[in-house]
């Protein structure tokens, strides 16, 4: 087919009227809110649930008169658990869709996808699961744990003497780029803490691996060396339930080997019986059993909403939640959705959690977090133990690697996300 | 309980009567009064106060002392920091007031269990291993045993020599034994020549605890010559695990076949015998699973104390339900594209996201629980090689699956027919068989034992919409692997695989074994693209 230049330019220009004129119409109506999360495939055990809390709090918001006067229109996705998926979507929801800010992804491969995408059409978005930190984006706030939120606290409570003082250490973890970073930054850590380096045993297995005879006979070996063991767990996923099945078969108790989990809650193990598991831990910054009357009025709307009396609620729920205010309030400060000025008015917004603290938006994009430790039930939900004084402040680049020790995330003051304090320049 | 009602309403009794006798310091009054000391410390509800708690408990001497402990490690007990209650919940919910043992008339509002964490269940599992080493129940003397083994308090070594003394069952003796020992190594007061005496003794029972016991001692002693005892103890130990070691990788191995087996072995009927490649195989091992699942909820619901006949019940449904599904795809999907591969793949690939779908629809996208009944719970010791019940059946399980089916093929009628069928449709045809009934039986009996596969690997994995994908490429890979047609090659093949898989597991990792087996497989079938036991003859053509 041959066209002329002039049919392209007025075919150009009938598009752009067209993207221009219809958007605007419908944008006076109501604010869009992008949720891109899987409804589909292998992490649909898991997005769905997310999917499902942001269609709550955008219907509350709007009980509550909106936002700027409008209705918030909620726009769901679905990128099916497939990585290159998500950029598609995102593209979507922000060029064609024209939302004002996007909640979602929960994989940090999902993450890094969609990373590009959000530059380019500069648009927000709100990750709320925890991750492995050694990342901060102008256009992106993490609103789940950075490392220092999780996994360096719970190796601290292993150690001390209420976690039993631990000696040696298991980091098992499924085969990507989370549980590899975060056991990177274990291990610089225990290495540091004076364990020697044959007290760390490092595993891991592909996704969705369903036979841990020989691992599970692996740990018990390893923990017979006359010193106090315990297993940090990354295993993500699907692969969790044979794992605990398989424990919990061979006997191996929470008081002679204890297993804390960075990726378990209460809906993962809404699947497993764990009568068998009671004292196993996980570290999060929220649990569902925590005593707050905000949580409490939470899980009740949360039930209502699902219609499900029996419904838990988890840690990635409670950062959508926070996440959620902490936009609204900084669209009303800013009082208007475009990105530019809500990136800007976001640092500094304060949201309350749902563990009774008030959270922060930080300059780094990473919000303060109390950090708790609990210790599995046997009705499936967790025992808090052990929790942090105050609120942790989420840092984006670990202290404990070379190399990221001496960046720092700043987008207020120095507008860059990895300020080198030793050179003085933005950019490692 | 009533035991304890009566026994703790004599001490109050007793208590009662001592204190009008005016006799003071009395060994009941002091117990009483460390009691007091242990409630107030419980309803403080803090980890240090409760440790202490039970430590006054355990020393109290007090009869009410051992259901106290207990109460607390099953988070039975319950405390109010404001007025001081202690109340004790009978496992049918009522409160019993823990000082009085009467039933508590007005709850406080601030009534809440009182936590524990894992050093206190430590400590909890400890002091009932103290009071319990002369329970007349055999099973809790061993659980006894296993405790004092674990707390190796010097304090417990004189009420264990009497308990050792007065024990009349060999197996009770025998832990007891086993703990005494360990006691005695663990006090570095004992003379040396009984701790010696004492890691000799404790050479004999080569598990991890007991390795990873000596291993502690050998790490804190000074004294040289236990520290040598220790180390050819230990070594003995960890020289008989190794010589295991490949006993144990086979073990294992043949256990991850099993698996393998009966995920493929329906496989090996819809895609070996009928050449259908059925992409929706995985789906019906899942519905086997979720069938597993709602027969579970029913017996939950309406028959818990039959709780263990839940997976016999299953397995017929599982069955109907994977077998009916099955014959439905056949008839309305499959039967219009035999001999057209490429479609059927794509076909029953649609079947599969749709009956995904339907089930995360219906079910929900999260984990299902499936209980385990008692006797797949649990593991046991062969020569310190832990095996899990579960993965014993399920070999069992599997065999038994195999061999019905190779039965079916060869012994019946049925079988006759669609061996018939498949080596030469238009001829079977001819000898008057219903070859398109057949076809639909046939498809039904693959699909229906994938539907008993996901009963029994519901109790090893998750029950989740997508169970069934994890394993279809295991599924083809074994069937492939084995020779198409041949359901004894899919037998070898499956086998050959779980062992190889855990034979690597150990040296490569989980990772890079499962890559190393897969390129073997593509260099074998470069080789032998027929696979291990290839059909010969005609049927190759057909």
């Amino acid at each position: 087919m041959v066209m002329t230049r002039r049919g392209v330019l007025t075919g150009a220009a009938l598009i752009a009227t067209l993207a221009a004129g219809i958007p605007a119409a419908t944008a006076q109506d109501t604010i869009k809110v992008g949720v891109l999360h899987s409804l589909s495939g292998t992490m649909a055990i898991s997005e769905t649930t997310l999917k499902d809390v942001m269609l709550m709090l955008i219907e509350e918001q709007n009980k509550k008169g909106g936002l700027l006067g409008k209705k918030l229109e909620a726009v769901v996705v679905d990128p099916a658990s497939n990585w290159p998926l998500f950029a598609e979507k995102a593209r979507e929801l922000i060029a064609q869709k024209k939302v004002s800010a996007v909640f979602g992804c929960w994989t940090s491969v999902s993450r890094k996808s969609v990373l590009p995408v959000f530059k380019e059409l500069n648009n927000i978005l709100f990750y709320p699961v925890q991750y492995e930190g050694e990342e901060s984006e102008r256009n992106v706030f993490y609103t789940g744990a950075a490392p220092n939120q999780q996994a360096i606290p719970a190796v601290d409570y292993l150690m001390s003497k209420d976690g039993g003082e631990v000696k040696r250490w298991v980091l098992a973890g499924t085969d990507y780029v989370y549980p590899r970073t975060t056991n990177k930054i274990l291990e610089a850590y225990l290495l540091a803490k004076g364990v020697a380096k044959e007290d760390i045993m490092i595993n891991y297995t592909p996704f969705g691996h369903s036979d841990w005879q020989t691992i599970v006979a692996d740990i018990v070996k390893f923990g017979s060396a006359g010193k106090k063991t315990a297993v940090v767990s990354t295993i993500n996923g699907d692969a969790n339930v044979p794992f605990y099945k398989e424990l919990a078969n061979k006997g191996v108790k929470a008081t002679d080997i204890p297993v804390v989990a960075f990726s378990v809650g209460e809906e993962e193990l809404a699947g497993i019986d764990t009568t068998n598991l009671v004292g196993h831990l996980a570290a999060w910054n929220y649990f569902q059993s925590v005593k707050d009357p905000a949580n409490a009025a939470f899980i009740k709307k949360w039930q209502e909403f699902t219609k499900n009396p029996k419904r838990v609620t988890n840690d990635p729920m409670e950062a959508h939640y926070i996440g959620f205010n902490m936009w609204v309030k900084a669209v009303e400060k800013a009082g208007t959705v475009d990105p530019d000025k809500v990136i800007a008015a976001l640092p500094g917004t304060e949201a309350p959690n749902l563990t009774g603290g008030i959270s922060k938006m930080l300059p780094n994009h990473h919000i303060t977090k109390p950090v708790l430790i609990g210790e599995i039930k046997a009705d499936g939900q967790f025992d808090v133990v052990w929790q942090t004084k105050g609120l942790v402040p989420g840092d984006a680049w670990t202290d404990y690697l070379e190399g990221s020790k001496d960046l720092e995330a700043d987008w207020v003051g120095k507008k860059c996300g990895n300020f080198n304090t030793k050179t003085n320049k933005c950019g490692s | 309980m009533s035991k304890h009602a009566n026994r703790s309403a004599l001490a109050s009794l007793a208590l009662a009567l001592l204190l009008v006798m005016g006799i003071a310091a009395s060994p009941v009054r002091l117990a009483a009064q460390t009691l007091d000391a242990a409630f107030d410390r419980l309803a403080a509800d803090s980890f240090s106060d409760t440790a202490r708690a039970i430590d006054d408990l355990a020393a109290s001497g007090a009869p009410q002392a051992e259901s106290l402990i207990e109460a607390l490690g099953a988070r039975r007990l319950l405390a109010d920091k404001a007025t001081g209650t202690i109340a004790i919940q009978t496992p049918a919910g009522a409160l019993l007031d823990a000082r009085t043992g009467k039933p508590l008339a007005s709850p406080p509002p601030g009534l809440a269990v009182v936590r524990i964490n894992n050093r206190l269940r430590s400590a909890i599992d400890a002091a009932l291993g103290t009071l319990a080493m002369v329970s007349p129940d055999r099973s809790k003397r061993l659980v006894a045993a296993e405790a004092l083994f674990k707390s190796r308090k010097a304090s417990d070594l004189a009420p264990l020599d009497k308990a050792i003394a007065a024990e009349k069952d060999d197996a009770v003796r025998s832990a007891f034994g086993k703990a005494r020992s360990a006691i005695v190594l663990a006090d570095d007061k004992q003379p040396l020549a009984d701790r010696v005496a004492a890691v000799q003794s404790l050479a004999e029972w080569p598990d991890s605890d007991t390795l990873g016991f000596l291993r502690q001692v050998q790490a804190s002693t000074q004294e040289p010559a236990l520290k040598q005892s220790i180390e050819t103890a230990a070594v003995a130990i960890e020289h008989r695990r190794q010589l295991l070691s490949g006993l144990q990788n086979v073990i294992y191995g043949l256990s991850l076949g099993s698996v393998l087996l009966l995920a493929a072995i329906g496989l090996a009927i819809t895609f070996g015998v009928m050449g259908v490649i059925n992409m929706a195989h995985g789906e019906m091992v899942m519905l086997g699973a979720y069938t597993t699942f709602v027969v579970q909820e029913g017996f939950r619901a309406f028959a818990p104390g039959a709780f263990d006949l839940s997976l016999p019940v299953a397995i017929p449904l599982a069955f109907i339900v994977a077998g009916t599904v099955g014959i439905a795809i056949e008839r309305g999907i499959i039967r219009f594209l035999y001999g057209r591969p490429l479609e059927t793949l794509l076909a029953t690939w649609g079947v599969s996201l749709i009956l995904q779908q339907v089930v995360r629809t219906a079910f929900g996208p999260t984990n299902r629980e499936v209980g385990n009944p008692s006797y797949m719970s649990g593991a046991f010791d062969l020569y310190g090689i832990s095996i899990t019940w579960s993965r014993l059946w399920i070999i069992v399980f599997t065999l038994t699956v195999f061999f019905s089916l190779l039965f079916v093929l060869k012994r019946t009628r049925l079988g006759l027919e669609m061996r018939a069928v498949t080596q030469n449709r238009r001829m079977a045809a001819s000898m008057g068989i219903r070859s398109a009934r057949v076809d639909a039986l046939t498809f039904g009996l693959g699909s229906g034992i994938a539907g008993i596969a996901g009963v029994a690997l519901s109790q090893i994995d998750n029950v989740s919409p997508n169970l069934g994908q994890s394993y279809i490429v295991d599924s083809f890979m074994v069937v492939v692997f084995g020779g198409v047609g041949n359901l004894w090659g899919t037998l070898v093949s499956a086998f050959f695989l779980g062992i190889a898989n855990k034979m690597l597991e150990p040296v490569a990792g989980a990772v890079l074994g499962k890559i190393l087996i897969l390129v073997l497989l593509i260099l074998f079938i470069q080789k032998r693209p027929r696979g291990l036991f290839a059909l010969k003859g005609r049927a190759v053509e057909a």
